[in-house]
């Protein structure tokens, strides 16, 4: 029989084992040596505080009342490991490249260092911890209490509360002294590892020993145990599905989620390759540690009927006599629970430390912070204080609950509590459009939700929500009843929070993210979170390089300005006797320095900062900082340049445009003028070769005669040309004033007719018209109108080729207008050349016969434009056919 | 003397003028007034030298030089170019293509003269 004293004595000796183990890690790890402290075997074991009080004695327990469904909380964990372990690896990376603390300090750190975010995950971790602490000092002090009745006391309430005010102020003590030894970078914890993973140990030794006991000792062998759970009545239990595939999604999260796991599976990991061997490592310890729950707690049910069965792992033993197994089944209960709790309060201490104290610390001091005090100092302190509060609550959870039947339901609901980072968490890392306010929106509605449906009604009818509020929902509105939202009834009331709080949880956290814009602090991070595994392979460990001086003094730079950081590291290098500006980058300087920058910068910030450069993390700040300063200027640049390049295209397109305008005006007047040249200068020629000639001296009378007739002609032809081409000048500059007035087509085309007959030397030709048909009445320009007409028929006298020329005069008047066509019986002119005739010195014939400057029929054009008509060539009309289009009277009349 | 210049020019007065001066001085002078045939006109008549007009009825004389300079029985007959467009670019043309010399209308009866009697004798 064991006496409580001797109890004590075993618990004390088993305590003082573990501050060995833990201050020997911790001395091997301060000489360098790490060696097996960084073991891949480790790691998995500490994982194990996953599997707390409340899974060691409790499981046996959930069997008894719900057969198998126990298993749920392992398969969760199982399946994160071996499906998603490379989620855990992404953690793991961000982590060690992020310099991460604690759960809150990624999310914080995700969303741009929001302080914010920080303070909720914190709250949420506090309030989902602080009652799971209740349940491991609850399960210490019933293990105890359960010894004391067997020495024969019956355990009275006051005794079983000073066993737990014991054990926590011993865990209190365990974990500021190794969880709060130093404040390192890297916040890892050699000591509080290698004695948890000792405590792993022990507990999986304890609970395959009870259950080969069981099994081989009281069963009497496999085949006779399995004939007994067979015939127990836990072979009856029915799976439901839902809260079957509820539980494992709720497990799954809560692995992942809880601070105490993040921080093992995070935090304290060493590298990254440990979390492959994890993957299948753990899942066997899980394994191994649900072997034999059935088994015992079939064994229970027939050794003690109607006693406690989530502590027959404890009982069973004793019941039959068996004090020693009793004694390693204690110790491993203890352990449990022990090391939970240790990593919770060092956990949940460095978040409340670094989100809420601290910065409440630093906005305090903001004024002084350089002047004086040791900011370690403060942290330490405030650490420490921090894991005292996480214990006292505990403890005085455990008081006012009573250590009753609600502290059984709570590991469920403390899950559901931390599963709601879920959502902030996974989108943090594979979303970049998940933004800060999508986050805190997200965790706000589920911890609300969680909280109402939940949290609150797990306390009773007593406690913040009355009976009838959960009988028929506030204020009497029945789609708000706490276990029945929006009307739906009937759902296991786990299920039931678990999905509304997800739900709204996600929906928050989606719409939010969608309809705010991310901070640049917070899209450089999330960009570095999601795209982590482009750029960490295998992170070094924590390493002094040569250049953190530099960087250091680099970054304080770009913060303090130039003078003033200069100044800090000159002086820090005087004081350790160094020559420039690079001081060593001793604890103490860095200390100061991060203190120096938490002024200016706040201090997430500064520490994140800080811990980047020295803790050897793959990207720097300077590359942050680099990277935000050069993608603000480029983006302004490159809109810069966008802006200037449209407009220098829209230049240039107009530059080219006017350029072709003018090459094409250039080319016009060249044409032009060279033309002009060519028109002047060959009357001049004649006209001086035969002035010289004249005035040469003597020559009969018929070559004077002829060679003044030749000055003379040429003379004409020079004047003709330049009234043509002032004529034309003035037609095309619009400037020509027209003499509009009532004619008649006949008499304009008898002066026409006239005019050319008089011209002198013309070869005969014969003129054919229709005096009726040419009777129309014209508003027009006659002297204009003739003129046309007398070009016309001058050509057809000058170029018609026929034997006998003839021209015919033929007026057609329409509903549209009057035309008047001039066809001769000559060889016309060539298709080729038709499209032309009607330009500037388009001359077809040669000089000699045409005896113009080919300005004529462009002269024409311009003038029946003028007067409102169109001239044209017809084509095969058997000889050289003009077509002239004049508007009906009327319609001119009309205008 | 005896020499004979063969005129292609389109513009009747001009080859009054040029044929009455250079038939003063002693010279045969034989006219044609088309681009398209003077190339069979200089070698049916192979002239001692070719008064050449630039804008001749059916192709320019530049052409015709071209031609002249790329047949090796005509490619060192004296060619005395004449245009009545006087630029810059006609003068360079001719250059490039060959002529003997080039002159501007209105030009001196002089000028012609002394041209004519220059490139004929080298």
């Amino acid at each position: 029989m064991i006496g409580f004293n001797v109890l004590v004595l075993v618990c004390l000796a088993y305590a003082a084992l573990l501050f060995v183990v833990a201050f020997a890690a911790e001395k091997r790890a301060e000489r360098g040596t790490v060696g097996w402290l960084r073991s891949p075997l480790i790691y998995t074991l500490s994982l194990s505080i996953y599997c707390t009080a409340w899974t060691f004695y409790g499981a046996v327990g959930y069997a008894v009342r719900s057969g198998l469904e126990f298993v749920t909380i392992y398969l969760g964990p199982t399946l994160v490991m071996v499906g998603w372990w490379w989620l855990v690896r992404k953690l793991v990376r961000i982590g060690r490249a992020q310099r991460i603390t604690s759960i809150a300090d990624l999310i914080s750190s995700r969303y741009g260092k929001s302080t914010l975010l920080g303070v909720i995950v914190t709250l949420l971790a506090v309030i989902g911890t602080t009652p799971y602490i209740a349940l491991q000092l609850q399960s210490v002090s019933l293990s105890f209490s359960v010894f004391s009745a067997e020495g024969g006391a019956m355990p009275d309430f006051e005794a079983l509360d000073n066993t737990a005010l014991v054990v926590a102020a011993g865990l209190a003590l365990f974990t500021i002294l190794f969880g709060t030894r130093s404040l390192d970078v890297n916040e890892r914890h050699h000591g509080v590892v290698t004695a948890i993973a000792l405590e792993a140990v022990v507990k999986l030794i304890a609970l395959i020993a009870v259950g080969v006991f069981v099994v081989w000792g009281v069963a009497g062998g496999p085949a006779e145990m399995m004939a007994q759970i067979d015939a127990s009545k836990i072979a009856e239990w029915q799976l439901d599905g839902g809260r079957w595939a509820t539980l494992i999604f709720l497990s799954a999260a809560a692995f992942v989620c809880l601070p105490r796991m993040f921080h093992v599976m995070v935090v304290e990991n060493a590298d990254e390759r440990h979390v492959a061997v994890a993957s299948w490592a753990f899942p066997l310890y899980l394994f191994a540690m649900s072997l034999f729950v059935i088994p015992i707690a079939v064994i229970g049910l027939s050794v003690l009927p109607g006693e406690n069965p989530d502590l027959y792992v404890l009982t069973v033993p004793l019941a039959l006599d068996q004090d020693s197994l009793a004694m390693l089944s204690f110790l491993g209960g203890f352990s449990s629970a022990t090391s939970m709790v240790i990593v919770a309060a060092i956990a949940v201490s460095t978040m409340v430390s670094n989100h809420i104290v601290m910065p409440i610390w630093l906005s305090a001091r903001q004024g002084g912070a350089s002047m004086s005090g040791d900011v370690r100092e403060v942290v330490l302190l405030s650490r420490r204080i921090s894991i005292g509060a996480v214990l006292a609550l505990g403890y005085l959870y455990f008081r006012l609950s009573g250590g009753g039947a609600a502290l059984a339901a709570i590991g469920l609901i403390a899950f559901a509590g931390v599963a709601q980072v879920l959502p902030a968490l996974l989108g943090g890392l594979f979303w970049r459009g998940a933004t800060r306010r999508g986050a805190a929106i997200g965790l706000t509605l589920g911890f609300a939700v969680w909280a109402y449906t939940m949290f609150l009604p797990s306390f009773g009818d007593s406690f913040v929500l009355s009976a009838a509020v959960l009988a028929d929902g506030p204020w009497g509105i029945g789609w708000l009843r706490p276990h029945a939202l929006f009307g739906i009834d009937g759902l296991d009331p786990v299920v039931h929070a678990v999905f509304w709080s997800m739900v709204i949880n996600s929906s928050g956290f989606f719409l939010g993210s969608l309809f705010s814009f991310p901070a640049p602090l917070e899209r450089l991070q999330g960009a570095q979170f999601v795209n982590i595994d482009d750029h960490v392979r295998n992170a070094p460990g924590w390493t002094h390089s040569p250049a953190e001086a530099e960087d250091l003094l680099i970054m304080a730079q770009r913060i303090l300005g130039p003078a003033e950081a200069q100044a800090v590291f000159e002086a820090e290098a005087r004081a350790q006797g160094k020559a420039g500006y690079l001081p060593n980058p001793s604890p103490d300087f860095v200390e100061r320095l991060e203190r120096q920058l938490a002024g200016s910068v706040g201090a997430a910030t500064a520490q994140a900062m800080v811990a980047q450069i020295t803790g050897g993390a793959s990207v720097s700040v300077e590359d942050l900082l680099a990277v935000a300063d050069e993608t603000a200027q480029i983006m302004e640049y490159s809109s810069q340049l966008e802006t200037q390049s449209q407009e220098l295209s829209r230049t240039a397109a107009q530059l080219r445009e006017a350029n072709e305008k003018l090459t094409q005006l250039s080319i016009q007047k060249d044409a032009f003028l060279s033309q002009i040249s060519h028109e002047l200068r060959t009357p001049m020629t004649s006209i001086r070769a035969f002035s010289e000639i004249l005035m040469a001296g003597p020559m009969s009378e018929a070559d004077q005669t002829r060679f003044s007739t030749i000055i003379h002609d040429e003379a004409i032809r020079l004047t003709r040309l330049l009234d043509d081409l002032l004529d034309l000048s003035v037609l095309e500059n619009g400037e020509v004033s027209l003499n509009w007035q009532d004619a008649n087509l006949h008499s304009v085309l008898d002066r026409a007719v006239a005019a050319t007959s008089s011209m002198d030397g013309e070869r005969p030709l014969a003129i054919r018209r229709d005096a009726r048909a040419e009777d129309v009445a014209l508003v027009t320009d006659p002297d204009r109108l003739a003129q046309v007409f007398i070009n016309l028929i001058a050509n057809a006298r000058k170029y018609c080729d026929a034997e006998a020329p003839e021209l015919r005069i033929e007026v057609t008047s329409g509903e549209a207008g009057v035309t008047v066509d001039f066809v001769d019986n000559g060889a016309g002119i060539p298709k080729a050349s038709q499209s032309m005739i009607f330009e500037k010195f388009a001359r077809l014939t040669d000089q000699g016969r045409a005896g113009g400057a080919g300005l004529g029929l462009a002269i024409c054009r311009e003038i029946v434009a003028k007067l409102g008509g169109d001239i044209g060539y017809l084509p095969d009309q058997g000889g050289a056919a003009f077509r002239v289009t004049l508007p009906a009277a009327q319609a001119k009349a009309a205008e | 003397m005896g020499k004979r210049v063969l005129l292609i020019e389109d513009e009747p007065n001009i080859i009054q003028a040029i044929g009455f001066i250079l038939s003063r001085d002693g010279w045969t002078v034989d006219t044609h007034a088309d681009g398209k045939t003077a190339l069979a006109e200089i070698a049916r008549r192979g002239p001692d030298l070719v008064i050449l007009d630039v804008m001749l009825p059916n192709r320019s004389g530049f052409d015709i030089l071209q031609d002249l300079r790329a047949d090796p029985a005509t490619e060192a007959l004296p060619v005395l170019m004449l245009t009545a467009r006087g630029q810059k670019r006609d003068r360079e043309l001719a250059e490039r293509y060959g002529a003997s010399r080039f002159m501007t209308k209105p030009f001196s009866n002089a000028e012609v003269l002394d041209s004519v009697r220059e490139l004929a004798g080298s």
